[in-house]
């Protein structure tokens, strides 16, 4: 059985790096990347708990965060592909419009 | 088998790197699906097959898929020169994730990690029924009306994408 702490310390970094990831880099689609790392490091933390309390809970909670990972995925990529159309760059200092 | 874990979570960790670091964004993309096999595979030792198979399938698979072909399609001629123009933003940035990483570790500490009580699953139920067996009953009878919205989620997604992406008529 490996130790629990283990498993979540090893979610924990890779959280932090998807963190360090939408911090740091300006390509819009590293920065999505970055998001699923995230969705993942914490999908690792639910079974981990899953198992070690014995339930099933945790697996089904998967389960829709995964459909929901996806949705979010063919969104974002199509708003990335409209906005990519307009002004022609994927750095993400210059989707500004919004800005105040 | 704590030595092949250690070996999946070296290189897990090493994919996200790979993220973090990278020039190339296929390449980020590339070290990104590695990070989610290994992931896979750490599910493998945790008896979650069925999670670890709809990783490997819809994760590893599908979505990255899609990034890559949106990589393609989007090949911007200034991909990696948008450097950080601000460097401070990225001693804040590390400072930060630094942070988020101490408090989230902290949580962690094995002697005040408090679980409460046991599930009904243990590993000899899930060994018996077969885990993919005991995620299907639990999905259609507790889980019916998540399942039911997740599935018009999923269509509005489409719809939506298609929307979203295509070109408007002059």
């Amino acid at each position: 059985m490996i130790p629990i702490e283990h498993i979540l310390l090893l979610s924990a970094v890779l959280f932090t790096l998807g963190v360090l990831g939408v911090m740091l880099r300006r390509n819009v689609i590293i920065i999505f990347m970055s998001i699923e790392l995230m969705l993942n490091a914490v999908n690792l933390s639910f079974v981990t708990f899953a198992r070690s309390m014995d339930s099933m809970t945790g697996v089904i909670f998967i389960f829709f965060i995964i459909v929901v990972a996806a949705a979010e995925a063919v969104v974002g990529l199509s708003i990335i592909l409209s906005i990519f159309r307009t002004r022609k760059t994927l750095n993400i200092d210059e989707f500004n419009i919004l800005k105040w | 088998m704590l030595i092949i874990f250690y070996i999946f979570a070296a290189l897990s960790v090493l994919g996200g790197l790979g993220v973090l670091l990278l020039r190339n964004p296929i390449h980020c993309a590339l070290s990104l699906v590695g990070t989610f096999f290994c992931l896979g595979a750490i599910y493998v030792m945790l008896n979650a097959e069925f999670v670890a198979v709809i990783q490997v399938l819809v994760y590893a698979g599908a979505i990255m898929v899609l990034f890559l072909f949106v990589l393609m399609l989007l090949s911007s001629k200034d991909s990696e020169k948008y450097a950080n123009k601000w460097p401070i933003g990225k001693i804040l940035a590390g400072l930060l994730s630094l942070g988020i990483f101490v408090q989230i570790a902290s949580l962690f500490n094995a002697s005040e990690l408090q679980l409460g009580p046991k599930g009904e699953y243990p590993l000899e139920v899930v060994e018996e029924v077969g885990s993919i067996a005991l995620i299907g009953r639990l999905l259609f009878t507790d889980y019916i009306l998540a399942f039911e919205i997740i599935a018009i989620l999923l269509l509005v997604a489409v719809i939506g994408a298609v929307v979203i992406a295509k070109r408007r008529f002059q």
